[in-house]
């Protein structure tokens, strides 16, 4: 059998009077790529945020490998192995790039200090194709660089599940490459990653499975040719025929 | 920054705090009394400066935490019979304390709304000890009569600064200064990365209500009369934070850079003009505001970078 690594029970989120997430249930394996995909507002970054602890459930459990994980703060559910990044890109512009990639391993999942941490950065920085830029101020970082920036962060943890709020979104179509090669040599690595996501070329190459939302719930869950192909989910993205 | 470098400044920083204290052999009366107002500044803006400096809160509330200090002294001396030595001791742990509990109610609060709610509790505070001094205890005064002459409490405050310093030193090389640096950056990514923001937040908060206290405690023999309103003056507050700003908040010395010069200049405008104090201060925030948002330290450091690159 393989390991669920997080498992989300009938969640529910609700702002006031509006259900942003609808009862929600889905589960994510050991090694999975699973994509959430969905029209907008359709409650992709809520669920995020459920999850990373950013924002509270109103309803429904989250758990990670069995322990519950729901009523956990953010910082509390980082130090048990999820990591993010944003939707808009949030490095830390008073920090140079190897003190962004440092604060991701010194607080959390993986707590290393000192020359450790400055070692383990230098190897992050690498990895995401950073390497040569350590001295750039952050803020003058190119976008897609920043958003390497932040995935090294994210990565830091080496977490075991890492959540990618619409990485790919706002790169040009070289960079869109250059990103789709980078989350997939992860996934050769065997990180476990849920990723928001509007390029569906992404979703297709990436993906093992994807769930589908609109205003709030499922609609679609499987493989990613099958659910793009799904009637019900042409019709929440481009509409009805006439 | 390496350990070489590291262990360099705690040299140079030891060597200076030497000089300093070799002041009260050289100085007179008159600059022996500036002296100590530098020296009561230096603590109150650097350890105010460990805390607002890296998160970008800017705390008024230094004044009540003086205040309480020198005001404890007060009326422990003068209405329980207390010792001086015995209400330096309780005065920095009721500032922690306040501290504390300031520190926690205002975790929520960010931006202007933190830099208000501190200023009024601040103003609270003062009142609620003028109204229990004027229905409660004192119609007798608060009177601090001490054998100390202003060399000695100049004294006991170059040790304290050399305290904030080593502190301030330590903190910059742990995981809690790292973990402030990155909640000033960005407080979401802060707990996104596994940084307990509110403990690290209200840690800071307490230390510098506890040093900011005690240093309200060892100065109130200087005053010798003891009148709320003057020990929990606002202007304190502000005076500490313009000093803080003007030096530069980014390095541990950078405060002092500020304190001296402003200390000087305040001590020339109130000889001289001294109706035109707080005019001087509005100013010294445009100057600030405008021209050295970084500090005079900031600025500094953004020639030596461009000079450095220049030159490449």
């Amino acid at each position: 059998m393989v390991a669920t690594i997080l498992s989300v029970a009938n969640a529910t989120k609700r702002f006031g009077g509006l259900v942003a997430v609808n009862n929600l249930s889905f589960e994510v394996t050991q090694n999975e790529v699973m994509g959430i995909i969905g029209p907008n507002g359709s409650g992709k970054t809520t669920m995020m945020n459920l999850i990373s602890g950013a924002l509270r459930l109103s309803e429904g459990s989250i758990s990670l490998q069995g322990r519950y994980i729901s009523t956990l703060k953010a910082n509390q559910i980082n130090q048990r192995g999820i990591a993010r990044t944003f939707q808009l890109v949030r490095v830390l512009p008073g920090l140079s790039v190897t003190e962004n990639c440092m604060a991701g391993m010194v607080f959390g999942h993986r707590r290393l200090w000192g020359d450790e941490a400055r070692y383990e950065a230098g190897k992050l920085i690498d990895r995401v194709g950073l390497s040569g830029q350590e001295h750039i101020a952050v803020g003058s970082l190119t976008y897609i660089d920043q958003k390497r920036l932040e995935l090294a962060r994210a990565l830091a943890s080496s977490p075991k599940l890492l959540l990618l709020d619409e990485w790919l979104a706002g790169l040009n179509p070289t960079e869109l490459q250059e990103g789709i090669e980078l989350i997939r040599s992860l996934r050769e690595e065997g990180i476990t990653i849920i990723l928001v996501e509007h390029v569906m070329d992404a979703i297709r190459s990436l993906c093992d499975r994807c769930i589908v939302m609109a205003a709030g719930s499922k609609i679609a869950e499987g493989a990613p040719g099958e659910v793009l192909a799904d009637p019900e989910v042409v019709k929440v993205y481009i509409g009805e025929d006439i | 920054m390496s350990h070489g470098s590291d262990i360099k400044s705690l040299v140079w920083g030891a060597v200076l705090l030497l000089l300093a204290a070799c002041v009260p052999l050289v100085a007179n009366g008159y600059w022996m009394s500036i002296a100590l107002t530098i020296a009561m500044f230096t603590v109150l803006a650097t350890s105010w400066a460990l805390f607002s400096g890296p998160t970008h809160y800017i705390s008024l509330a230094t004044a009540a935490f003086f205040g309480v200090g020198g005001y404890l002294v007060g009326t422990g001396m003068s209405d329980y019979n207390m010792g001086f030595w015995t209400m330096v001791v309780i005065a920095p742990v009721v500032g922690a304390v306040l501290a504390f509990l300031i520190g926690i109610a205002t975790l929520r609060l960010s931006g202007v709304y933190f830099v208000i709610f501190t200023l009024g509790l601040a103003e609270m505070i003062r009142t609620l000890v003028s109204w229990i001094q004027n229905n409660f205890t004192g119609s007798r005064g608060l009177y601090v009569l001490t054998d100390l002459t202003e060399a000695d409490i100049y004294i006991y405050l170059v040790i304290l600064a050399a305290v904030v310093y080593l502190a301030g030193w330590w903190v910059n090389r742990s995981r809690i200064g790292f973990a402030l640096r990155i909640i000033g950056n960005d407080e979401m990514v802060a707990r996104h990365v596994g940084i307990n923001t509110a403990t690290s937040k209200v840690i800071l908060f307490t230390f510098s209500g506890f040093i900011a206290a005690l240093v309200g405690a060892l100065i109130a023999p200087r005053y010798t009369y003891i009148e709320p309103n003057g020990v929990f003056s606002p202007e304190i507050s502000f005076i500490v934070v313009i000093m803080a700003l003007l030096g530069g908040t980014g390095r541990l010395w950078g405060p002092i850079v500020g304190v001296i010069p402003f200390a000087l200049l305040q001590e020339f405008i109130n000889a001289n003009y001294s109706s035109y104090s707080t005019l001087v201060m509005g100013v010294a925030f445009l100057v600030i505001v405008y021209f050295l948002p970084k500090g005079v330290v900031g600025r500094i450091e953004q020639a030596l970078a461009t000079r450095r690159k220049s030159t490449w």
